[in-house]
């Protein structure tokens, strides 16, 4: 092993976490080292640990010690996640607002379903943050299985097509399930599962692992990709390889699987597996104007949303093309427009500054957890809220193809925002375990 | 946790971090650097100018009581480019609109067709691309219903409209003239401002309307209103006030002018019931001895209220029919008749002007021979011999006949027989011509009638036009007319005696407008000034502010002293109380006022005599002149004369009349008026058809 020589940042949560004499060491890898894939229902029982094994036998204790789990969050990704959901309620119900009007509807309507939203989305993650972290890896499969089903479901007559693409189950009572959504937190748990728990000597994956890992992970993309959902597919492929590199596959497996992706997709090029729709949008962004009122028009509108708002914006509610509903679909997937042309350049990079926070604090999460896959799926998360940030902004200001994905937090939808709650809840969860360690902490106060 | 993994998020961070310091560049970029030119852009994706119609001006009386008024009206339009586009072209929606207006799906969709050189009343005359009125005065109740059933009725608009009213009814209106929607010719023509609302670009189409529109149509406002993508209005942005139109303050007094057309009416009901069923229109003039128009009769009239509400096919050809009288035509400007003996001032001072004495003698035969024709007096006794002022008391043709003769005569011989477009003008044409006949007397009303001075250059006009139409009906030994057509045929562009005779008392070729003759009494009344007559007296703003008075510009001047003016006028006295008018006049209190005036009775082939009077008072610096002209219907002495006398009692309050004017006198200011606060149309404009 080459000696270490960490990424300054990282130096002192290596500290904390490498004093404790963990080492890197997976604490649990003995614990369920089956390798391969797990059989379901036949994984041995998680002995309790610690605390929450006390508590189980006192479960009057239980809400104080809720209350002091509570504390060991990680309240700065925290504040920043609730800055981002206020800030999209404000968007959401000033991009809402007149249209609603103009119908004659309550124009709170979207603000009052967005912040039910984030109220369910806020208690599962707490729910979830609370858990043990290894009790997602024991429900990872399930998880995993869970987001097949939901995709299957889409492509059964439970599925309801939006803007060509049939990506959506109706529930009785008017919800809509959007379970490509979830299929990200699927994807990450099950790839972390399966590459988090490698028998190889040096901890490095190997091929059969991630053929493994592949082999997860090609029905759910292929799944997202027959809906066709091209955004969520090319993120989900980003996320895959994403989890692959940071599992620390040799080198040489990844410049094979590289080569092996290009071939994918000339091949899905040739093959002409792109819809006519989706290569529209891709040239389209290459030329907005060849085609003003069609594909290109989305990103023109937003373009030019985003320009008028200037460094300080035209204020909440303020936005002249938000009130005149140009750009579509700017309460859900082009909401940032919504805080380009009210909230000005200033705003927009708080926001930004915003995801920023939570995707560092996401990968300073990963750094420090104190198992592989609580790792990986710390960092695929703070991958998948990095390319999906970056997806989303960078359609409305014209530096990446439009596709159909949203902003974590901030855009109206409550599949998206329980997903995105429910990934902050499992890094609330890989956070409390690592901060757990009284050494470390002491330590890394010198 | 491995070291490869720890490298990889270190590497990841970095990447991470990379992204959104990327995103916030490009922000920049966009929001910052180049931010102007996107706002600007994006200000006129989502602005549209609505030009918010203004209100119109209103024309008023001389005491400021509304003539041609408005008032707001909820109008209920059709987009036809949206009805057409309907699976089955709007027909169920027709037919849906129709029932809820209350009105025949028949006419509703007559009211959306365009006009064409074939189809016509009623029609669209405005551009298919503006929303086309159909109703007007909408109860709300139903304005309500459309506006809430947009789904059910696409295209189908309600909205309050300024809407012109006639508190007159029928009176004036063809001095008023009506409003029609611009068409694409005025609108190339006129560069207006205009709404695009089609009922709102109403431009005044004849009358005072058409005369005074610049003053009385106002400036448009601009608003600004933000639009969504769909292109409905979502709020206003800026607003630039429309500027309403202006008030036109007329020398019209509304008393007056209903008097006059009272009397008209009556005299024309009167001559038919008669029998004299020829009598059928007429027209009636009132105005200032300074040019100013008091009131303008025309007979038969209409209520000018049916061009707003969207006239029928049947209305307008009611308009236009010559058999109904052709209520349409402004009689009083554009009505050409035969002046009769009321033209024989003229030919009195022309004969002063060609050195024949005031005093005579001249001799008033039964008749007398003149280029092979006899010319008859209307009185067949000789009268003998007798001074001008006897023969235009007494109205003596034969003296007339003589003094034309005369001068024919004395005149070029060559230029009355080798006529041509540059002949010599005689003595006789000379005077008619200088005291404003023949030529339009530039009153402020449009499409004015110049009516006809017989002179040898236009006899020449005359006959080069009507020779071909002549030689063909022309008979040697057919009717009256076919004989005069043939030796039109053959000798039409010679001037001969007999045709100057005629033209001396106002008969043959000449015709002349009421106008005209009213000026050229004004003209004699006041001492020899013509104006040109003025209806309008100012311009007013709607808060009172006066933008210009309007003053009769002086025309000309008659050449004749003030001397044989006074004769003239001490003749057309004595014409009322001893003259041809004696009997009309008989009882009317001359004390109190005393009109002059003198009568007319030309005799038309095949119809019976245009009924003429023309007078002013007081005798003494007469202030009014008032001529009526009826045609088809009698001696002037008894159709108009008793007519214009029931005039003069409305104007002074005699006889048992209510005196329009107090004390005889129109006010000396101008009317203090109501100020009209600016009413804002603003959601007439504001709602827009998708």
């Amino acid at each position: 092993m080459r000696k270490s020589s960490g990424w300054p940042g990282f130096a002192w949560a290596r500290r904390r976490t490498g004093v404790s004499g963990f080492g890197g060491l997976p604490p649990l890898s003995g614990l369920a080292p089956l390798g391969g894939l797990p059989p379901l229902g036949g994984l041995p029982p998680v002995r309790p640990r610690g605390s929450l094994g006390a508590l189980r036998v006192r479960p009057l204790v239980r809400p104080l010690a809720r209350v002091r789990s509570l504390r060991q969050f990680d309240w700065v990704a925290l504040s920043a996640v609730l800055g981002l959901g206020v800030t999209g309620l404000l968007l959401v119900s000033s991009a809402t607002r007149v249209a609603l009007m103009q119908a004659g509807a309550d124009p709170l309507t979207y603000l009052k379903k967005q912040l039910l939203n984030l109220v369910i989305g806020l208690i599962l993650m707490l729910t979830v943050g609370l858990l043990d972290h290894r009790k997602l890896r024991e429900y990872s499969p399930l998880a995993y299985i869970g987001a097949l089903v939901g995709l299957l479901a889409v492509l059964s007559p439970l599925g309801t097509s939006v803007n060509g693409a049939r990506a959506w189950i109706s529930l009785p009572g008017g919800f809509q399930v959007e379970p490509s959504e979830y299929a990200k937190l699927g994807l990450i748990l099950m790839t972390a599962r399966v590459l988090g728990d490698v028998r190889t000597a040096d901890r490095r994956p190997g091929l059969p692992d991630v053929a493994i890992a592949l082999a997860c992970a090609v029905p759910v993309i292929g799944l997202v990709a027959a809906e066709p959902a091209l955004g969520v597919t090319v993120l989900l492929m980003i996320l895959l390889a994403g989890l692959i590199v940071l599992s620390g596959t040799r080198l040489r497996w990844l410049a094979l699987l590289g080569a092996a992706a290009g071939g994918v997709v000339l091949g899905a090029w040739w093959l002409h597996l792109l819809k006519p729709y989706q290569l529209q949008r891709l040239t389209a962004f290459v030329n907005p104007g060849a085609d003003p009122s069609g594909a290109g028009y989305s990103a023109a509108q937003a373009k030019m949303a985003i320009g008028s708002g200037g460094l300080l914006g035209q204020g909440l509610l303020h936005g002249q093309l938000v009130a005149g509903n140009f750009v579509p679909e700017q309460h859900t997937d082009f909401i940032f427009t919504v805080a380009g042309e009210e909230l000005g350049f200033v705003g927009a990079v708080i926001i930004i500054g915003l995801l920023g926070i939570v995707v560092v604090r996401a990968l300073l999460i990963a750094a420090r957890a104190d198992d592989q896959f609580g790792t990986l799926v710390a960092g695929g998360i703070a991958i998948w809220f990095a390319v999906q940030s970056f997806i989303n902004i960078g359609m409305t200001i014209g530096i990446v193809p439009v596709t159909g994905l949203p902003l974590p937090f901030v855009s109206y939808g409550g599949s998206a925002m329980i997903a995105d709650m429910l990934a902050v809840g499992m890094l609330q969860s890989i956070h409390r375990r690592q901060s757990r360690v009284p050494v470390g902490r002491s330590a890394a106060r010198p | 946790m491995s070291r490869p993994s720890r490298w990889r998020l270190a590497v990841m961070s970095v990447v991470s971090v990379t992204l959104l310091i990327v995103l916030a560049a490009r922000l920049w970029y966009v929001q910052v650097d180049t931010g102007g030119r996107y706002a600007s852009l994006a200000h006129q994706e989502q602005l549209r100018t609505v030009l918010v119609p203004p209100v119109r001006g209103q024309v008023l009386d001389d005491t400021g009581r509304p003539l041609a008024a408005n008032r707001p009206s909820l109008v209920v339009t059709v987009n036809v480019t949206e009805l057409s586009r309907q699976r089955d072209g709007g027909r169920a929606e027709l037919w849906r609109l129709a029932a809820l207006l209350g009105i025949r799906d028949r006419l509703l969709q007559n009211r959306l067709r365009l006009c064409t050189a074939l189809v016509s009343q009623p029609c669209w005359a405005g551009s298919p691309y503006q929303p086309i009125p159909v109703r007007q005065d909408v109860p709300e109740r139903i304005g309500l219903q459309i506006l809430e059933n947009q789904e059910q009725l696409p295209g189908v608009a309600a909205l309050v409209q300024p809407v012109v009213s006639y508190p007159g009814g029928a009176s004036a209106a063809q001095m008023l003239g009506y409003l029609q929607p611009i068409t694409a010719q005025e609108e190339r023509q006129r560069h207006l401002r205009l709404t695009g609302l089609a009922s709102a670009d109403l431009v005044g189409q004849s009358g005072l309307e058409a005369e005074y529109d610049a003053d009385l149509r106002g400036v448009p406002g601009t608003q600004f209103v933000a639009v969504n993508a769909a292109g409905a209005v979502t709020g206003t942005i800026a607003t630039a006030r429309p500027v309403p139109g202006s008030d036109l303050v007329t020398s019209i007094n509304a008393r007056v002018q209903a008097g006059a057309e009272r009397a008209l009416a009556t005299a024309i009901h009167k001559a038919r019931a008669e029998g004299n069923l020829g009598a059928t229109t007429g027209a009636a003039v009132v105005m200032t001895t300074t040019g100013h128009v008091i009131a303008m009769a025309s007979y038969p009239s209409y209520n000018p209220a049916i061009w707003t509400r969207g006239i029928s096919e049947r209305q307008y050809k009611e308009l236009v029919d010559a058999a109904g009288g052709e209520p349409i035509l402004n009689r009083a400007v554009q009505g050409e008749y035969a002046p009769g003996s009321t033209w024989k001032v003229t030919s009195a001072a022309a004969a002063v002007a060609a050195d024949y004495s005031l005093a005579g003698p001249y001799s008033c035969p039964g008749s007398v021979r003149i280029g092979g024709r006899t010319f008859y007096n209307d009185n067949p006794a000789n009268s003998g011999a007798m001074s001008l002022h006897t023969a235009l008391v007494a109205s003596c043709d034969t003296v007339f006949y003589e003094l034309a003769y005369d001068i024919w005569r004395r005149d070029d011989q060559k230029a009355n027989v080798v006529t041509g477009p540059h002949a010599p003008v005689q003595k006789m044409q000379q005077m008619e011509l200088a005291w404003g006949f023949g030529k339009a007397t530039g009153v402020d009303l449009p499409d004015e009638s110049a009516g006809t001075v017989p002179t040898r250059a236009w006899l020449y006009r005359f006959y080069t036009q009507h020779k071909k139409l002549w030689c063909r009906q022309g008979n040697q030994f057919g009717s009256y007319v076919q004989r005069i057509e043939y030796q039109d045929c053959r000798y039409g562009n010679i001037w001969e005696p007999g045709q100057a005779a005629d033209a001396a008392i106002g008969q043959g070729y000449v015709t002349v407008t009421p106008l005209q003759l009213a000026r050229a009494y004004a003209a004699l009344a006041n001492g020899g000034t013509l104006y040109r007559p003025r209806i309008g007296a100012a311009v007013v703003r709607p808060d009172g502010r006066l933008v210009r008075r309007i003053t009769p510009p002086v025309a000309g001047h008659l050449p004749v002293s003030r001397q044989v003016l006074a004769y003239i006028r001490n003749a057309l006295a004595d014409v009322v109380t001893q003259g041809t008018a004696a009997s009309a006049f008989s009882g009317f209190p001359l004390s109190k006022v005393c009109v002059a005036g003198k009568t007319g009775t030309a005799q038309v082939a095949g119809k019976l005599a245009t009924s003429v009077f023309a007078s002013y008072a007081p005798c003494v610096h007469p202030r009014y002149v008032v001529v009526m002209m009826i045609p088809d219907s009698g001696y002037g002495a008894d159709v108009s004369a008793p007519a214009v006398r029931q005039i003069w009692d409305g104007i002074y309050g005699l006889e048992g009349h209510w005196a329009a004017l107090t004390g005889g006198l129109l006010p000396s200011g101008l009317p203090r008026l109501i100020t009209r606060a600016p009413a804002s149309h603003a959601t007439a404009a504001g709602r827009r058809t998708r």
